[in-house]
């Protein structure tokens, strides 16, 4: 990781990168080392699981492992299961992949305040990317309309309608921040959601209880729970997807914006920066120095939602 | 070993036979129990849709009674300390009920937090050694763990007790006076890890309070012993045993300091707030006064401060309190006004208004209103079988028999 080279005017960006110095020294000194196999002999302990899926398949289901704690072959077997699950369910193949995170990089965005109208195309192109339950509808990304003159998120608005931008307004689109502390994956109960190594705050969506205690945690309202299996049309879902990501979720456990790590691991941009049509949003490595949200941060006067919780958001704002 | 094979089913054969009036309030609760897990059924097989939990407000009704009783389990320390530290003869007469009402609310407890659950199947992966328990750094896990090693406490002094009591023996000191010991320290970790785990939150200003410990610990010292004291009337007034009224005197004196420092503690609050009147004062405006329309809080919480505040002066003037009845119906109100203040008076408001600035108001629907009711029939379930196996035993009434 490269230290910032200027000196004054970098100041934030030199005390984020040596905070998140800080907090990857943390991570390896406090990772314990939980790498437990379940015992054939644990498994063995019958216990009828209480959501009645298909019958077969739902013992693999019950006693699938962690994400971590899988093997590749083990992996395979929860892949294949999940893709003929969609097929049975939904009536698609999809291709289902699971790209392992960008070795030192760490993604962020750069949202330009002074451009974003308003016209929540990033919410509905998010919502077509990621499958998400239509009905109730999920969706990761708000975008609250605030009175020019004030920042008190509280007394936004999220349900505006009508043609935007509006006179006297502004917009401002609130999405998972993936912070580099982030105070959901403290208190998530079974690690069913941590930071991976490039950033992004991904759940084990297998794995979750749905005792929904991260939800309580987020500062940013990012979080969202399936309340029933998601309704998705066969003919909208995205079938390029992965295990970590976008895959159809179960009912009944959280999830979130994620980055869109199934194509920002392989290179592409997420699905709510392709659809901005008014490019405000930037999104990069910031570890490379020369990536557009790093001179962002470099350059412009930028800040983080609530600074003050020491959360350390990903995801700068600023006014041009 | 045979022995103790017997004494188990002895205990349960007691448990069965009884009076109609016994087999009426038992069937009654296990009806009521049937309906709860009905409503549960429901719920897991159309997810949480059908409670009226959202985004918004994603902790409601369980999460609620959770708190209150994790406060109720708390209480029984405190027969527990006269009982064995101050060694009052009279309260060592009641001090099982107490720890088995300990053992009844961690049951619910227990049970709320299941219902809770979106996959309450994948419980196991919060299992050390089979799941991953995200210790020391969730303080959920910490709750999991101060609540099993509570409710095993709570198992095994009234049990090992109770079962030389059956035999006629002299119980081995050493086997349990330490765990006695161990439980005092524990009761006051459970209330206290239950408090951290919405005051560690720094994104919830009304949670994100240091005083909530000490809030949780009053409040539940308050409502504990009320409760006992209607127990404990309800027993007297049957006639099952033997109450001395100086066991009465020792809770109403709890009482009496403990409501009155809730509500200062209330106030403190309350002060910092409003006085301070920063933008964060705005949840406690919502849950006292409602804002731009939206306030379905604002009666529930001022009927419980009603409650509560009229409780405290029944429980502080002598010609009020000196009246048995008044001093149920007091006690009576106190339990629930203290219910609504740290239950649903203090979840809900937690989460409003959204980050996002939404308010999305909140009330129990039917399913979870028929889930919770089941889950509070079930803790009275296995209170009044516990106590009245074990008075049975203390009483003498239920013995060994003597080697054929």
């Amino acid at each position: 990781m490269k230290k910032d080279e200027g000196k004054n005017t970098q100041d934030r960006m030199g005390r984020r990168l040596k905070k998140m110095a800080e907090i990857k020294m943390a991570e390896t000194s406090t990772r314990r080392g939980f790498l437990k196999t379940l015992s054939a002999g644990a498994a063995a302990v019958g216990i009828a699981s209480t959501t009645s899926g298909c019958a077969t398949g739902s013992m693999d289901k019950f006693f699938q492992k962690h994400y971590k704690e899988m093997t590749a072959e083990e992996k395979e077997k929860v892949f294949a299961r999940i893709s003929e699950e969609t097929q049975k369910n939904y009536d698609v193949d999809i291709n289902l992949k699971d790209p392992p995170p960008v070795p030192g990089a760490r993604f962020a965005f750069a949202i330009s305040l002074s451009v974003c109208n308003g016209n929540r195309a990033c919410v509905h192109a998010c919502v077509k990317e990621n499958n998400q339950g239509r009905d109730p509808a999920i969706q990761y990304i708000r975008v609250v309309e605030l009175d020019r003159g004030t920042f008190n998120l509280e007394e936004g608005d999220i349900y505006y309608e009508g043609e935007v931008p509006k006179k006297d307004k502004f917009y401002l689109p609130m999405q998972c921040n993936q912070c580099d502390n982030p105070p959901c994956t403290k208190v998530c109960p079974v690690e069913a959601t941590w930071k991976g190594d490039d950033g992004i705050v991904v759940i084990d969506y297998d794995w979750c209880i749905g005792c929904r205690y991260c939800m309580a945690a987020c500062p940013y309202d990012a979080r969202r729970f399936n309340f029933t299996e998601p309704e998705v049309h066969r003919s909208q879902i995205n079938t390029n997807q992965s295990y970590l990501s976008n895959r159809v979720r179960p009912k009944g456990v959280v999830e979130k914006c994620h980055f869109c790590l199934h194509r920002t691991r392989i290179g592409a941009m997420p699905a709510c920066q392709e659809a901005c049509p008014t490019g405000a949003r930037k999104f990069g490595n910031i570890a490379d120095p020369k990536s557009d949200v790093a001179q962002i941060v470099r350059n412009k006067r930028v800040f983080v939602l609530k600074e003050e919780l020491g959360t350390i958001p990903n995801i700068y704002y600023y006014f041009d | 070993m045979k022995d103790y094979i017997l004494y188990w089913v002895d205990m349960v054969r007691y448990a069965l036979v009884g009076s109609r009036t016994y087999y009426l309030w038992i069937g009654t609760l296990l009806f009521v129990i049937l309906v709860g897990m009905g409503a549960w059924g429901i719920q897991l097989r159309d997810g949480f849709i059908v409670t009226n939990l959202s985004d918004e407000v994603s902790w409601g009704a369980y999460i609620a009674n959770f708190t209150f009783l994790v406060g109720v389990a708390a209480a029984a320390v405190l027969l527990v300390v006269p009982a064995y530290l101050f060694h009052r003869d009279d309260i060592k007469q009641v001090v099982l009920i107490g720890e088995l009402l300990a053992v009844a609310a961690i049951v619910m407890c227990l049970a709320f937090v299941t219902v809770d659950l979106g996959h309450p199947e994948r419980a196991l992966h919060l299992v050390p050694g089979i799941g991953r328990l995200n210790f020391p750094s969730s303080i959920l896990a910490w709750d999991v763990i101060v609540l099993n090693v509570y409710l095993l406490l709570n198992l095994h002094l009234p049990g090992y007790l109770l079962y030389k009591h059956y035999k006629g023996e002299i119980p081995v000191k050493a086997l349990y006076l330490p765990l006695v010991f161990l439980s005092m320290g524990w009761a006051v970790s459970i209330h206290t890890v239950t408090a951290f785990l919405y005051s560690g939150l720094g994104g919830r200003p009304l949670w994100n309070t240091a005083i909530l410990a000490p809030r949780f610990l009053v409040s539940a010292f308050a409502a504990g012993p009320a409760i006992l004291l209607i127990v404990f009337q309800v027993i007297k007034w049957r006639k099952t045993m033997e109450i001395q009224d100086s066991v009465f005197d020792l809770l109403r004196k709890i009482v009496s300091f403990m409501l009155p420092l809730n509500y200062f503690l209330l106030g403190c609050e309350l002060f910092t707030e409003f006085y301070t009147d920063s933008a964060h004062v705005i949840s406690a405006e919502y849950l006292y006064f409602g804002i731009s329309g939206h306030g379905k809080l604002v009666p529930y919480i001022w009927s419980g401060l009603v409650m509560g505040i009229g409780a405290t002066v029944v429980y502080l003037v002598p010609a009020l309190y000196q009246n048995t009845k008044l001093l149920i119906t007091a006690s009576v109100a106190a339990v629930i006004g203290i219910w609504i203040e740290k239950g649903m008076g203090l979840i809900i408001p937690g989460f409003l208004p959204t980050p996002s600035g939404d308010l999305v108001e909140y009330e129990p629907s039917l399913i979870e209103f028929f889930v919770s009711l089941g889950i509070w029939a079930l803790g009275i379930f296995v209170f009044t079988v516990l106590a009245r196996v074990a008075i049975a035993i203390q009483e003498g009434n239920l013995r060994a028999r003597k080697a054929a």
